[in-house]
């Protein structure tokens, strides 16, 4: 196949990016999209142009590094696929195919078509852990988890936190990866004690980081590769709510406590 | 200055060694824990959760990934389980059988001690995770889900779909977030390690290079922990991440760790086979595949029917046939040697022939599809997305690919290295799969090491070192960084005519070829003949653009590859002298007349440990040998 690509190319944060056109000359339908950007890549660096620079690592769809924006989808035209799991037996000879970051004010472009995604380890610091030190624990089999509760834990602790939500949102928010962390740990016996917590100080952070609210288009489940649910927005919604209500402030002996 | 390889086992039998050794290791008092740095390299299971860890018992930690988040080190892709010794199917597995088993499927190449202690804290390890939040597989009374899983004969392997690895690295990398937010850790991200820093014979900090600023910059503390994984990636096509590398345990080497079995690689049985060319990595099927899944290729040479059209007379399941006993499970060195042997026959399936059949229609027909589904869901659509197959209509094609190594930094007992103040954890020590791991062993370990060794083996180096301060005006601070950044100038200096990736593909051709899967005299000798060569082409013709003060792909891969050049060196030399065949490392020499591995405990039942001399003078072998005081080395047989 020969595709003509358009390509984000910015130089770092502080510069202004275009796109740029490469023509993608002999590729075969069974590369991944990024061995078709490798194969580009070592064209461009024989002719002495600098490569396009892009996230990438387990190129197994798990570790979440690798993403951008493919005809303006996150992640491409494969539902359920992240942009390393895209084949190119998804595209025609011929197609011109637009490649650009994620488009998010949370996340700055740091050089083409690579963004800071630290916001949302943030988001986890702020609550997304059940608090248990190293040697606490008492046995596995002391808490008894029925098997639908762990399925929807799992369900929703598929998230691989890439972002492709946040670029979905046309508000740009964060919900569904903070309410994927927030199901996963609200609906596990082990996470009630802090379940009120988790779910404001969550939502607090997402909103300092400057991601958008959500108002129910439902981009962010259809761009997720892993099929993270609107269910668990609504539940992370639920949770906010009744925390808000019960929240009351902590005593400062408590607060400070380890 | 030459290496001592003191194993610190301490004394006493063996279920009492770790009990009683933990009693005499030194306590750091609570109150002066936050005066103490430690810098953990690598936020996968085993540096994430020993960052966390060592932040909750209150030590100053600085914790470095070269990924943008701690979240998305390697450990996220294993797919199978987590081996714990809990017996809760009340199979009959106990601590000593886990600890059996995994001595044994290591062919006798492992410690004792380490590996019963890594049975011992394996039950530790399932309460930790699943207090968590670690969602495992459950049953429909609330309890924990096990399976059996690649060699062995109990099921205590706990999973959370095929997803295991993400889970817990979740599990662990929620700890550490949790400490960063309390402030005893600080998290360095997108920063790659270059350099060890080592003072007076002590390890006292690293040199790291941000990958978007390109700033080199020094750290300091007063131990350093490497949990930087394995090497695998030497062979260019692996199941590792693109990014995974030798360089912080290689560079480790340079400055005196010593480097233990690095001809330990393991090739795991069940990976996608290569399609072509462009290919950049290779996609593991889990194992666990294998307890539904059963292996097969056509009894007669080249025959290109559909898998459908031929009957049942007519396939050889050759595990079945070969290993009666352990059938489709036998362990992955004895799987993956089989189906390149069948495969050597010219009986291998699919394109190119570099294949073996993984058919489920048994399973489905026996158990229904919806097991099936439940089972290995995930993976099947995975297969599906990479080859464009059904897997469960069609069978799935599988090809050997390099998944582990075994070898690795050289540790004591305490998992200290060489160095000391240099601790090495998970994969990127040597320390307890022997020759070849089984399967749900590496998570085991990675934990084990973070979570429940280092944590307390480390608190007795610092409580018993009074350490100088040391500062980047330090004069071997200086030294070091002043060879880092030489180092980066000549590789963009170099502006040659081919791409690093370009030399990374022909290394890892010649090693796979000469020092993969069975590996001979011959073969080893002429690839540590082309290695050097291939070295100065490299340093001599490699195009790598741009500068080295913005964010440079190029530059990292070629400072990885430049390593791996090396580092693929004293692999091959340390295959050359281990003149026997056991679990991973096959010579095809040294083979029992049925083509079976054929070991020599008498000259070789030892650690081979590498001691760097330089450039230009080769490095130095030292031995330590293993003693078995509670098994009885025998043959490995799964027939």
């Amino acid at each position: 196949m020969n595709l003509t690509l358009h390509v984000w190319r910015q130089p770092d944060a502080g510069s202004a990016g275009r796109l740029e056109r490469y023509e993608a000359r002999g590729v075969s339908p069974d590369m991944s999209f990024l061995e078709m950007l490798d194969v580009v890549n070592e064209g461009l660096i024989e002719k002495g142009e600098a490569p396009i620079a892009f996230d990438h690592d387990c190129r197994e769809g798990i570790c979440g590094s690798c993403g951008v924006m493919i005809n303006g989808v996150a992640h491409g035209p494969m539902a359920g696929t992240a942009t390393c799991q895209l084949h190119m037996r998804s595209f025609r000879d011929g197609d011109e195919i637009v490649v650009e970051p994620w488009r998010a004010r949370a996340f700055p472009v740091l050089r083409d078509l690579v963004v800071d995604r630290s916001p949302l380890d943030r988001i986890i610091e702020a609550g997304g852990f059940i608090s248990i030190a190293t040697g606490n624990a008492p046995d596995a089999h002391a808490i008894l988890v029925p098997k639908q509760d762990a399925d929807s834990a799992m369900d929703a602790a598929q998230c691989i936190g890439c972002g492709a939500c946040v670029a979905a949102c046309p508000n740009a928010s964060a919900m569904l990866f903070t309410a994927a962390k927030v199901s996963h740990l609200g609906v596990l016996p082990q996470g009630q004690p802090e379940r009120d917590r988790r779910a404001l100080g969550m939502i607090a952070q997402m909103d300092l980081e400057g991601f958008g609210g959500c108002t129910n288009y439902g981009e962010c489940t259809e761009a997720c590769p892993k099929g993270i649910s609107l269910e668990t927005i609504a539940r992370m919604n639920r949770d906010f709510r009744v925390a808000s209500l019960r929240a009351r402030p902590e005593s400062a002996a408590a607060a400070g406590a380890p | 200055m030459s290496i001592e390889l003191k194993s610190n086992v301490p004394a006493g039998p063996l279920a009492e060694k770790w009990d009683r050794h933990k009693f005499d290791l030194k306590l750091v008092n609570p109150a002066n824990k936050r005066k103490h740095t430690i810098l953990v390299v690598g936020s996968g299971l085993a540096g994430g959760s020993a960052a966390a860890t060592l932040g909750e018992l209150g030590y100053n930690v600085h914790c470095f990934c070269y990924q943008d988040s701690p979240r998305r080190a390697h450990s996220i892709a294993a797919q199978g389980g987590i081996n714990a010794a809990k017996n809760y199917p009340n199979d009959g597995d106990s601590v000593w059988r886990l600890f059996y088993d995994t001595v044994k499927g290591g062919d006798f190449r492992a410690r004792e001690a380490n590996v019963y202690r890594l049975a011992q804290v394996s039950v530790n390890i399932i309460d930790q995770c699943v207090a968590q939040g670690v969602p495992f597989a459950r049953e429909y009374g609330g309890l924990l889900a096990n399976r059996s899983f690649g060699g062995a004969q109990v099921s205590r392997t706990f999973y959370a779909r095929g997803q295991t690895g993400q889970q817990l690295l979740l599990g662990a990398y929620s700890a550490l977030e949790r400490q960063v937010a309390a402030g005893t850790v600080q998290m360095h991200t997108r920063t790659e390690m270059l350099d060890l820093i080592v003072v007076d014979g002590q390890a006292r900090g690293i040199v790291t290079r941000d990958m978007v600023s390109g700033a080199v910059e020094t750290w300091f503390g007063d131990a350093v922990v490497l949990g930087t994984g394995g090497y695998g990636n030497v062979f260019y096509l692996s199941t590792n991440a693109k990014g995974c590398n030798v360089s912080a345990t290689y560079r480790a080497y340079k400055r005196g760790a010593a480097f233990a079995n690095p001809c330990f690689t393991q090739i795991h049985p069940t990976c996608i086979p290569v399609a072509g060319e462009h290919q950049s990595k290779l996609t593991l099927m889990s194992e666990s595949l294998r307890n539904d899944g059963r292996v097969w290729v056509p009894k007669q040479k080249g025959d290109t029917r559909a898998p459908g059209d031929i009957p049942d007379a007519e396939r050889d399941y050759y595990l079945e046939r070969k290993y009666p006993s352990f059938g489709n499970l036998a362990p992955r060195d004895i799987s993956s040697r089989s189906a390149k042997e069948v495969c050597d026959e010219g009986r291998g399936v699919g394109p190119g022939g570099r294949g073996v059949y993984l058919d489920f229609a048994d399973a489905i027909a026996r158990l229904g599809e919806d097991t099936i589904r439940e089972r290995y869901g995930n993976l099947f659509e995975m297969y599906q997305r990479i080859t464009d197959e059904d897997p469960y209509k069609v069978p799935m094609r599988i090809y050997p690919a390099v998944h582990y190594t075994m070898g690795g930094l050289w540790v004591d007992y305490n998992l200290m290295g060489t160095i000391p103040g240099l601790f090495v954890i998970g994969e990127a020590n040597f320390s307890d799969h022997g020759a070849n791991r089984l399967g749900a062993s590496a998570l085991m370990q990675g934990l084990a090491d973070g979570y429940f060794v280092l944590p307390y083996t480390i608190g007795n180096y610092i409580a018993t070192h009074k350490l100088a301060k040391v500062d980047a005006s330090h004069p071997e601070s200086r030294a070091v960084v002043a060879q880092v950044n030489e180092r980066m100038r000549r590789l963009l200096a170099v502006n040659g005519t081919r791409t690093v990736d370009s030399f990374h593909r022909e290394l890892g051709k010649l090693l796979w070829e000469h020092c993969g899967m069975a590996r001979n005299a011959e073969g080893l000798r002429t690839a540590l003949a082309r290695i050097p060569e291939l070295r100065a082409e490299f340093w001599k013709d490699v195009k790598v653009l741009g500068t080295g003060e913005e964010l440079n792909q190029s530059l990292e891969k070629a400072g990885r590859v430049a390593d791996f050049m090396e580092f693929a060196e004293l692999m091959c030399r340390d295959a050359l002298v281990r003149e026997e065949s056991c679990g991973g490392h096959f010579r095809t020499e040294y083979q029992t007349s049925d083509g079976e591995a054929k070991r020599d405990d008498e000259r070789f039942a030892h650690v081979a440990a590498w001691e760097y001399t330089g450039d230009d003078s080769p490095p130095v072998r030292h031995v330590e040998p293993l003693t078995y005081e509670n098994v009885q080395l025998a043959t490995r047989s799964y027939k």
